[in-house]
């Protein structure tokens, strides 16, 4: 009854796992790791609510009439580019931290931070 | 690795869903670049991962009843590939039944990112400028005179490592440019366009350097003129939303271009993806040069203390 919704539970187990991955790793570069993963997900999010049964890419061709929505793909490749620009930028935060503190481990970051206070 | 065959599998559930252009995107992105980074941070912090988990269980708790919930709200979502969800009835159609007549660009992704909803895709433009001017604020290092001697004593050790890749590299890459250039300016007619050609193109150039040595690389693509050419395409993109503005038309509003509105809009779709295409590949460029440079930069200092 409900199988024409199982996109949209993919989607949330992705988003799940990503989720967990932010909270439970106290590793910095873990948790960027989930945080892709979230993304994944709501990239897959939107280009599976553009999809239309027996539509086609929406490049226009003769004899065709029904296209996927282009707007969510529009929003989405934008966001694929922009997802990878601001990832690089928390890696070189992480780079940074880990020359700072000698370590990428939450913990041992808030202790170092704690002793110096 | 893994993160590779992750972006390369989403790529094609892309195409499986119709969505060509960003299964383009994807399949480089994510199976090409996102992947190296990972792998250049992950050398660069620590290999050993001894994490501790903090209350995995609590954590757990959290994600089920958070999922729970969030399934609990799709059971009102529209049905999978439904023609009547709402998503299909606002804007859409007026994208996918007008825009040949008021854009004339086959491909009706290219003619939404670039056109109908240009400013968005600007603000997306200097986001990534921005990561960029971001990661090089924090990465990059006083260059130290550069010691040509032993560049080259370098460049040939690894050049008896790896001499059939270096090969093989260096026949591809011109390729790699050329399909580039090819996905840049067929954008209109396929899928491919600004961002997709700016990822391929600083691919060609980050392969190159990886194989060749960062030095080697900085030589033939020197970083001040990335620099340039990143500011220079998020202002190509601006300036023709303003040539537009001085036109008498909106900004963005390409009608006004030219005498006819379909070649105005031709002409401005085909500036900002070049706008785009320069600011994606030298982001990307910069990003990669200043991971590699700060990773160079550790290990020179590392060996200096020893």
């Amino acid at each position: 009854m409900f199988l024409g919704l199982y996109n949209y539970w993919i989607v949330v187990v992705l988003m799940m796992i990503g989720f967990y991955i932010v909270i439970a790793h106290g590793n910095l570069i873990k948790k960027l790791v989930g945080l892709t993963i979230f993304q994944t997900s709501v990239f897959i999010f939107y280009i599976s609510m553009a999809k239309v049964n027996g539509g086609t890419a929406p490049i226009v061709g003769d004899g065709i009439e029904i296209y996927s929505n282009p707007l969510p793909h529009v929003l989405i490749l934008t966001a694929i580019v922009v997802g990878i620009a601001t990832t690089a930028l928390g890696l070189a935060l992480t780079v940074r931290i880990k020359e700072a503190y000698g370590s990428i481990e939450e913990e041992e970051i808030q202790k170092k931070d704690n002793s110096t206070c | 690795m893994l993160s590779g065959i992750y972006g390369l599998l989403s790529a094609s559930f892309f195409v499986a869903m119709d969505a060509v252009d960003v299964a383009f995107t994807e399949a480089s992105v994510g199976a090409g670049i996102s992947t190296l980074l990972m792998f250049l941070a992950i050398t660069m912090t620590e290999r050993r991962d001894h994490s501790v988990r903090h209350k995995p269980w609590l954590a757990l708790i959290v994600v089920v009843v958070t999922g729970a919930l969030l399934i609990y709200g799709t059971l009102d979502m529209p049905y999978f590939g439904s023609a009547d969800a709402p998503i299909h009835v606002h804007v859409a159609p007026r994208y996918i039944n007008d825009s040949m007549q008021e854009i004339g660009v086959i491909n009706l992704v290219t003619s939404v990112l670039g056109s109908y909803r240009a400013f968005d895709t600007f603000g997306e433009v200097v986001v990534i400028f921005t990561a960029g001017v971001g990661v090089l604020a924090l990465l990059s290092v006083s260059r130290r005179p550069e010691n040509d001697a032993k560049i080259d004593a370098l460049n040939v050790s690894m050049h008896e490592q790896h001499l059939i890749l270096r090969i093989v590299i260096k026949i591809l890459i011109p390729f790699i440019l050329l399909f580039a250039l090819y996905v840049q300016f067929h954008g209109d007619y396929g899928p491919g366009g600004g961002f997709q050609a700016g990822v391929i193109f600083a691919a060609a150039v980050i392969l190159y350097s990886m194989l060749f040595g960062l030095s080697t690389a900085r030589r033939v693509i020197n970083q001040p003129f990335t620099q340039f050419i990143a500011a220079l395409g998020v202002l190509l993109y601006g300036s023709v939303g303003v040539v537009s503005l001085l036109n008498g038309g909106n900004f963005f509003d390409y009608n006004v271009l030219s005498d006819d509105p379909v070649a105005g809009q031709h002409l401005g779709i085909l500036l900002i993806e070049a706008g785009v295409g320069l600011t994606v590949a030298s982001v990307m460029i910069i990003i990669f040069f200043n991971f590699q440079g700060r990773k160079e930069y550790g290990q020179g200092q590392a060996k200096g203390d020893v």
